[in-house]
């Protein structure tokens, strides 16, 4: 059997590696290119999943892999592609805040889940509480891309991480039934459909899916 | 003792005769890959002893800032190089061999290139200066969250300890040391004026940095500044094959033989990296000065991380 310490290390890079997925999520602005990023992010997710249930002998966490593999890694970024051929905005390039000053919210927000998981799951397995840490993170930047995006489609991409990150965190907590986490997983994709349909009539409304205009529409000033 | 200090001596040579063989390999393996001749390994030597052989010419406002600044570069920058363990560690002096002190001695260095660049009150000087800052400014800190990050993880910010550490193999995996790595990558490429910062091989472009600011020195001085930044690239070499890849490194109380295997194995690292550097300087075009510090950032932004992830691994 493998020993203790590998299994740690090896789901810390998992994790770890789909932390810094998320900020190349935040540094990403063409269309395309977050696709795929977001993509990587879902296939880093399963094999997260995957190597906690290889370790932890849970075979329901592999459904939970193969779910976020295939719902996630693949349908869902080719349904954005499409969306995003159709809306014809694969070209457009997202302004967003301003890269730097982003990243460096997202480093902020990184350091304040760290310094609120860390203190609080003191008791908890190792393997548990890096992993608890690493999804408040994942989660926290998944809110600041949906806050910093102008285009639907991306903050589309930002809600997708989010619950990328809310899965990480039931699998390493280390029991979240089956049955939620496959109504978990429909739930998304039938948000998703409903956005997919949401943004079509945006760009109908609006011809274009940036969302400032919805602003202006509800009278806002800027 | 007599025979440590000589060891010690043999790495300062080391560093000093091998530093302008880098610099040529690297460029004789650029020029090979766009399909040219390229000039012949051994010509940044040619290029020393000839510009050593030639008249010094100092402009008539020049301070003595002006003339003592290259010796200075060239004195920290070797200090740091031959502390850095290349092919053995535990060296006589590796008591100072502090990471820290290592960042330390190049800031001065870079200090005192950017003032010489300002001595003399040309523009391209004075633009050379202020990008060169701006470019530090930035990878500096980024530099520094390494050195935390490497000693966080080994204990230690001294050099020879680290690298006993890489070798044990308590290392385990870590993410913190790929970022880390990255990090320290982007940053010797900004330092040593590399090719997505700095175009290394001009002399005639308004986005220079490196060679904007040296515009003015001539003759020896020339040389000395030019064997100081072939030292530069060597030593940052050798700090990532210290920290990252620290495997053929003689130990402290190594047999000759080891030492000379040591000796073989950095050579074949240093001849490694001169390759990956040209092909990845090749294969990248420069960036506009506008958005490197995007890029420095970048390493910034994952040393940052790199540090902060070490918060949530098993040791602490």
């Amino acid at each position: 059997m493998i020993n203790e310490a590998l299994s740690y290390d090896v789901a810390h890079i998992l994790a770890g590696g789909m932390l810094l997925v998320s900020f190349m999520l935040l540094y990403q602005d063409r269309m395309y290119g977050l696709l795929n990023i977001f993509a990587l992010h879902a296939f880093v997710l399963s094999l997260s999943v995957a190597w906690e249930a290889y370790v932890n002998h849970s075979p329901h966490l592999y459904v939970t892999a193969v779910i976020a593999l295939v719902l996630k890694a693949i349908i869902i970024p080719t349904a954005l592609h499409r969306i995003v051929q159709r809306l014809g905005i694969h070209r457009t390039v997202e302004t967003t805040v301003g890269i730097g000053a982003t990243m460096l919210v997202g480093i902020g927000l990184v350091a304040l889940s760290m310094a609120l998981m860390l203190p609080v799951t003191d008791a908890a397995d190792p393997l548990a509480r890096q992993d608890l840490a690493f999804a408040l993170s994942i989660i926290l930047l998944g809110l600041l891309m949906m806050v910093t995006r102008r285009n639907a489609v991306g903050q589309v991409v930002g809600l997708m991480s989010i619950e990328n990150g809310l899965i990480l965190a039931a699998a390493g907590a280390n029991g979240m039934p089956l049955v939620v986490e496959i109504s978990v997983a429909f739930s998304v994709l039938v948000a998703f459909m409903v956005i997919g349909i949401f943004l079509f009539r945006i760009r109908e409304r609006f011809d274009t899916v940036d969302v400032h205009v919805l602003d202006s529409f509800r009278g806002e000033r800027r | 003792m007599m025979f440590d200090l000589f060891i010690q001596g043999i790495q300062m040579l080391v560093v000093l005769l091998l530093a302008p063989l880098l610099t040529g390999l690297v460029r004789r393996v650029k020029a090979r890959l766009l399909r040219r001749r390229g000039p012949s390994i051994i010509q940044p030597y040619r290029d020393l002893f000839r510009l050593m052989r030639k008249e010094a010419v100092l402009a008539d406002n020049a301070s003595w800032l002006f003339r003592i600044a290259p010796y200075w570069i060239f004195a920290t920058t070797w200090v740091a190089a031959s502390l850095v363990p290349t092919f053995a560690t535990g060296l006589i002096f590796s008591w100072a061999a502090d990471l820290i002190v290592i960042v330390a001695l190049l800031g001065s260095a870079r200090f005192f290139l950017a003032l010489a660049g300002l001595d003399i009150g040309t523009s391209f000087g004075g633009l050379g200066s202020s990008r060169e800052v701006m470019i530090a400014s930035l990878a500096e800190p980024a530099l520094i969250m390494v050195v935390f990050t490497v000693a966080m993880i080994a204990g230690s910010t001294q050099l020879s300890t680290v690298s006993t550490f890489m070798l044990s193999p308590e290392v385990g995996l870590r993410v913190s040391l790929g970022l880390a790595l990255v990090a320290l990558i982007i940053v010797a490429v900004a330092e040593n004026s590399r090719l997505p910062v700095d175009n290394p091989s001009t002399h005639l472009e308004v986005t220079m940095i490196h060679e904007a600011m040296i515009l003015e020195y001539s003759g020896r001085h020339l040389a000395v500044i030019e064997i100081a930044s072939s030292l530069n690239l060597l030593l940052y070499v050798s700090l990532i094959s210290s920290i990252f890849f620290p495997w053929g490194l003689a130990d402290a109380n190594a047999a000759p033989i080891d030492l000379l295997t040591g000796l073989v194995f950095y050579v074949f690292k240093l001849v490694l990296s001169g390759c990956l550097l040209a092909t990845f300087e090749t294969s990248i075009a420069k960036m506009r000065v506008f958005r490197v510090p995007q890029f420095i950032g970048t390493a910034l932004m994952m040393a940052l991380l790199a540090a902060l992830l070490m918060f949530v691994t098993r040791s602490l």
